[in-house]
């Protein structure tokens, strides 16, 4: 069976070409890349670390063809079944090499009699032959994946059955598979992948869990998956299951969560039916989720909170912009402000362990501020304003976003603008003034504009701390010009 | 990044909002040259402000950095034997045995010993080969219901069956669980695998009476058990199918 042990995916690189164990650092330009291309596209591996046993190899050689042929000779039709499933178990060590993977594939009946063995009733020979196809599903190549279509309408008929290492094995192929072939898509999706993981996500294993929710996360990350598959899924259980997985509690699996709040992330941000999510609750339950992380953060020093908290801020950011959620009652949850401090809490940890994920997190704070004057006060009452100066030398992304949501508050009128002033604020306005970025330039401008509109005696300290210089450093400047016009008029005259 | 200390308890502390501050918008506001307007901002799927957030997924997928759940080890046992009649195997970690018994023993046919992957496909099976209720209903009516979980159609015949999973849902055409019910004499001794196939070492007895297909209600001697029959016990007590999946099959 599987090792479980911590170390059993390896880790292995499959996009844009990179082979082998590489530093994080590299490795992340490589995914940065693939991105931008739009191939990002990972996989997950199980193989067992088990020690070999005496007499084989230990390195996994490549095999060829009549080495294949005969362990599936072997395999078939042996008479002992320790030798059988030796066999396979040595023609899976080889299909770890591409090329071996390749010669499988071409021999003619090879699929058909390792779907043969997949099917049969000798449970121990089932596992290694799904394990066989494991690592075909894991190929690069979408010939290999196609190849394995003749297995796929038993991988979802394994997965109403009910042993719960096997059906596992059958949800990482399945996702794997899936991210590799929309020829593989194609057919699954009739095949009944929808309600056959809606069967499936009913199980108590965590383990099939975080497996189904890889498996899903793949499928819906594909190119047509806003069009062809995320509305069989909404029109399925699926989302009232999958929130269940990341309601907050002694229930809650942070493996199987991480997966499951991606899934609905791909959903959200394909807004193909987002008012139903909030029907469902999402709002409500993210929003308790966000809590229950922050109190997370605080207790542990342990990271790996940030890949859930990551995609629970992207599907609240996103569903906060939808109309619905003035309607049906989200925004009753939304007020509690409680929200607002949790999400201090975690943009202090992201400040201190994952600075890139900060405008994720002053997204949300945008979206949660821009038109809830609730929020904004909650901001003033309990003293946020200099703690979200304190991330303007962050980058020039951050310093925008920050002094976005500032405009936010300050654009409520006079009864914000006093709590804004005086204060660290207009001495960090003074300091963003002299950035070159002329985003952030803009963006001061706009909040200066709204303070002296609100705050006039804001103005005569402006002037006394050289304010008009550091207006006059970009009066050249296109995007900016009429703007710091507007305002030297301003200052001049009050 | 400095937070005020009452902040942390305000998190553990109850629900509330506070008294939002009157709102009171002056029109020069939003008067040119300035143009803020605040409002919440949607990013769709390719945006590349989620690249950051993508990449770490990815690398997360990848396991290079930290896996967010801890694995167990698998727990290894004193070795044991498969405790169901006939069944000659040993194990030493429970997982394997559950598949074993998932595999083998889990959904079985009371009738004829077939094998099959879930209650589901078991259910039909005795229903369509063992039930002869179903043989007369289907003379009258479509009985015959699609094996897709969550296609509610039926047919006539096994046989329009199979074509509309081919056609529909792109089934291979020999898929091996939804093999059409041969006729037998009490002689034949065809093992429940398929034609061509090799069996797969299943020692297991074909029920050997001929399930009545006509449709002969007076005197009819063929036992029309109930779909589920209650005499059926693994040496475990056990509901047929284990639909429930509290019932635990790791001891043994």
């Amino acid at each position: 069976m599987w090792s479980r042990r911590q170390g059993r995916l390896r880790p292995t690189v499959w996009s844009a070409g990179v082979y082998g164990g590489s530093e994080p650092r590299v490795l992340g330009c490589a995914l940065r890349k693939a991105r931008r291309e739009q191939q990002l596209v990972s996989k997950r591996l199980l193989r067992d670390d088990a020690p070999e046993e005496a007499g084989e190899g230990c390195v996994a050689a490549i095999l060829g063809e009549t080495e294949v042929q005969q362990f599936l000779r072997q395999a078939q039709q042996g008479t002992e079944e320790k030798e059988r499933e030796g066999a396979l178990v040595s023609l899976r060590r080889g299909l770890q090499h591409p090329e071996t993977q390749q010669t499988f594939i071409r021999l003619e009946g090879s699929m058909r009699t390792l779907v043969g063995l997949l099917t049969s009733n000798q449970a121990l020979l089932q596992l290694e032959a799904a394990r066989c196809l494991h690592e075909l599903s894991h190929s690069e190549q979408s010939t290999v994946a196609e190849a394995c279509l003749p297995a796929t309408s038993y991988l979802l008929t394994y997965l109403s059955g009910h042993s719960s290492d096997f059906i596992e094995l059958c949800l990482y192929t399945l996702g794997n598979l899936i991210v590799e072939s929309e020829a593989v898509r194609r057919q699954l999706l009739p095949q009944g992948i929808v309600p056959a993981l809606a069967a499936c996500i009913q199980s108590p294993h965590v383990a099939v869990l975080e497996a189904l929710g890889y498996a899903l996360s793949q499928l819906l990350q594909a190119e047509e998956a806003p069009e062809k598959i995320i509305p069989s899924i909404l029109a399925s259980t699926l989302p009232q299951h999958m929130l269940q997985m990341l309601q907050p509690g002694p229930k809650l699996n942070p493996g199987v969560a991480v997966e499951f709040a991606w899934c609905l992330h791909y959903i959200i941000c394909s807004q193909v039916s987002n008012p139903l999510l909030i029907g469902h609750g999402a709002l409500s339950t993210l929003g308790l989720l966000l809590l229950d992380l922050a109190g997370a953060v605080q207790k542990t020093e342990d990271a790996g909170l940030e890949l859930l908290a990551c995609p629970v801020l992207r599907c609240l950011s996103n569903l906060l912009t939808e109309a619905a959620v003035e309607t049906v009652g989200g925004q009753m949850q939304l007020r509690d402000e409680r929200v607002v401090a949790a999400l201090f809490i975690l943009l202090q940890f992201f400040f201190q362990k994952q600075p890139s994920l900060l405008p994720e997190g002053l997204w949300l704070l945008n979206n949660l501020t821009a038109n809830s004057p609730s929020f904004c006060t909650s901001l003033l009452s309990l003293d946020l304003i200099e703690p979200l100066l304190q991330l303007l030398p962050v980058s020039n992304v951050v310093s925008v976003m920050v002094l976005t949501v500032l405009c936010n508050i300050a654009e409520k009128g006079p009864a914000y603008c006093q709590r804004l002033w005086p204060g660290p604020l207009l001495p960090a306005l003074l300091h963003t003034l002299a950035f070159s970025d002329t985003e952030v330039v803009g963006q001061s401008l706009e909040l200066l504009h709204l303070l002296f509109l609100y705050q006039p005696e804001a103005v005569q300290v402006f002037l006394q701390q050289s304010g008009l210089q550091a207006l006059e450093r970009h009066q050249e400047e296109a995007q900016l010009q009429d703007r710091v016009y507007a305002l030297q008029q301003t200052a001049l005259q009050g | 990044m400095q937070l005020p200390p009452a902040l942390c308890a305000r998190l553990a502390a109850g629900p509330g909002a506070a008294e939002p501050l009157p709102v009171e918008r002056d029109p020069a506001a939003g008067a040119a040259p300035f143009h803020f307007v605040a409002r919440p901002v949607r990013f769709p799927r390719e945006h590349q402000f989620f690249e950051d957030g993508d990449v770490q997924r990815h690398l997360y997928l990848q396991d290079v950095i930290m896996q967010v759940a801890d694995v167990p080890e698998k727990p290894r046992v004193p070795a044991f034997a498969c405790q169901v009649a006939g069944c000659c195997q040993v194990f030493d970690a429970l997982d394997d045995y559950e598949h074993h018994y998932h595999t083998l023993h889990g959904n079985v046919c009371s009738f004829c010993k077939r094998a099959f992957p879930s209650g589901h496909l078991l259910d039909a099976h005795i229903l369509e080969w063992h039930d002869s209720l179903f043989q007369i209903l289907s003379e009258r009516q479509d009985m015959y219901q699609c094996l897709v979980e969550g296609c509610t159609e039926k047919f006539k015949t096994s046989r329009d069956r199979k074509d509309h999973m081919v056609r529909m849902h792109l089934y291979p055409a020999d898929f091996r669980f939804d093999k059409p019910k041969k006729s037998r004499s009490p002689a034949s001794a065809e093992a429940p695998g398929d034609s061509g196939e090799r069996s797969e070492g299943e020692a297991m007895e074909i029920c050997s009476e001929p399930v009545a297909a006509s449709p002969a209600p007076a005197g009819e001697r063929r036992i029309c058990r109930h779909r589920i029959p209650s005499t059926i016990c693994f040496g475990q007590g056990a509901a047929r199918g284990f639909k429930s999946n509290k019932k635990k099959t790791k001891q043994c």
